[in-house]
């Protein structure tokens, strides 16, 4: 059996998804992107969809015949880049909890 | 759209889609969800996973009880896999007072069936190893509870009820409903009317808009406050498995998501009551915090995301469930305060022996949507977050 090559060209880098993953849902109807995200965590990975975002976009207009400008953006999430929960607690390096 | 339907539920979250296809499982047809959304952007994406039995009442028990039993068959029942796992669910106690009270809670729980337990801090360590103990005087414990996949479980719902005939329209808003004599006639929306002789209000946050566009005339106090979740980059997996408690430190709850590794909760900093689920920064700081005391290595994880989500709150913190009996065939599950996830596949299977049988062997009362009106109101029901 030959493997699809669709399977092996990553879309999602944080978490591993790949354009074989997110076409099978559109062509099962699901065309959605903020249902698309949830379904194969596309931009909810450390880089917030900075890579992935912009390619599902174009493969959505793509496969579903929409303007990439009718698909809207998913919401950006607080912190746009990783921080460490020590950092944030203004704890780090104080290693003393009670 | 369809322009005629026997049944319209109104919210595309858990709720309504659960009840939808056990309606449509129980041989109802004509069964059409509304979702002004897309499917779950209410509360049910926004939730920390969690599902347990241990609450402190009789009813919330029972009910959840059922629950995990319909979790534990969901991927198979409905053709998806949920992620549901029996990972546990673990309160901290650090004061003999508290003890007290979870030793009544767990007496209540094995009455019922359910195994918790109490056990020693060493023992809550046994379970989560980077767990800090310090101060903590024992642990109510059990491994029945657990967790699954939000977004999995309601295109599960969702998949399973449309292959039994469900219609469910997304972005599709309920704008008036037109009630004549006690008798619900037309639900209108922005993509047009629909002729109805049923409607169940599963919108929960926005119950109260939709109780008010059909004339309920009970007082049905459901209000929505802004809670907060925050997600952290995967960690090696198996460190947090079930979902650990701490009232002390604010109602902080977290778990590591099963299947992803990334760490998971929130506490009980509220706002409200609002519409508006902006995340803040005084939670990121105070979930860091408080996560960082629980279990010190998170000190050292990146937070990756926080979102706001609902809790629809009512003054006891249990739903509104069942029959509006002063408008013909117009029924309401609402106001969950942060449990909809958990006891949807219970509410569901009631509800809709309810509608079609007439009764049911769940203790739906308990939920009496008159108790408010009547000033009637149940014992708070155990809430985190």
């Amino acid at each position: 059996m030959t493997e699809d090559p669709k399977g092996k060209i990553i879309i999602c880098r944080c978490n591993d998804v790949t354009l074989k993953e997110i076409e099978d849902l559109i062509e099962g109807g699901i065309t959605d992107i903020e249902e698309i995200k949830r379904l194969t965590r596309i931009g909810m990975g450390p880089c917030q969809g900075r890579t992935c975002i912009p390619l599902v976009i174009s493969i959505i207009a793509r496969k579903a015949g929409k303007k990439p400008g009718e698909i809207p953006v998913p919401a950006t999430r607080v912190p746009v880049r990783p921080v460490m929960m020590g950092v944030l607690a203004g704890e780090m390096g104080d290693d003393d909890e009670e | 759209m369809r322009s005629e339907a026997k049944t319209v539920i109104i919210g595309g979250g858990i709720i309504g889609l659960s009840i939808a296809y056990n309606l449509a499982k129980l041989g109802e047809s004509d069964v059409v969800v509304l979702e002004k959304g897309y499917l779950g952007n209410g509360s049910t994406f926004r939730c920390g996973t969690g599902i347990r039995q241990q609450f402190n009442d009789e009813a919330n028990i029972r009910m959840m009880k059922r629950s995990v039993e319909l979790w534990k068959g969901l991927s198979e029942e409905l053709g998806m896999d949920v992620e549901f796992t029996q990972s546990g669910y673990l309160f901290l106690i650090y004061e003999k007072d508290e003890l007290e009270a979870f030793k009544n809670n767990v007496r209540l729980q094995n009455r019922f069936g359910v195994p918790s337990r109490i056990i020693t801090p060493e023992e809550a360590k046994e379970i989560v190893p980077p767990l800090n103990t310090n101060g903590v005087i024992a642990a109510a414990w059990n491994h029945t509870d657990g967790k699954a996949n939000p977004f999995k479980a309601v295109f599960a719902y969702a998949e399973a009820a449309k292959r039994l005939g469900v219609e469910i329209y997304e972005y599709t808003e309920a704008k008036d409903i037109r009630v004549e004599e006690g008798k619900i006639k037309t639900v209108v929306t922005n993509r047009g009317e629909i002729k109805t002789g049923r409607v169940i209000n599963a919108a929960n946050a926005w119950a109260p808009l939709i109780n008010k566009m059909a004339g309920v005339p009970i007082k049905i106090p459901i209000e929505p406050y802004k809670h907060q979740g925050v997600k952290t980059e995967p960690i090696k997996p198996g460190q947090i498995e079930p979902m650990v408690i701490s009232f002390k430190h604010g109602g902080v709850y977290l778990t590591q998501e099963a299947y992803q590794g990334g760490v998971i909760g929130g506490y009980g900093l509220k706002y409200g009551p609002t519409y508006d689920i902006t995340p803040t920064y005084e939670f990121l700081r105070g979930v860091s915090y408080r996560f960082s005391q629980i279990i010190p290595a998170l000190k050292y994880v990146n937070v990756i995301r926080i979102w706001g989500g609902f809790y629809a709150e009512t003054p006891d913190h249990n739903a509104a469930i069942g029959r509006i009996n002063e408008i013909d065939e117009f029924y309401i599950a609402a106001g969950f305060s942060g449990h909809g996830f958990m006891l949807a596949p219970a509410v569901a299977e009631a509800l809709a022996e309810f509608i079609v049988d007439g009764k049911t062997d769940k203790p739906l009362d308990f939920y009496d949507p008159y108790r408010f009106e009547r000033g009637e109101l149940r014992g708070q029901a155990l809430q985190m977050g």
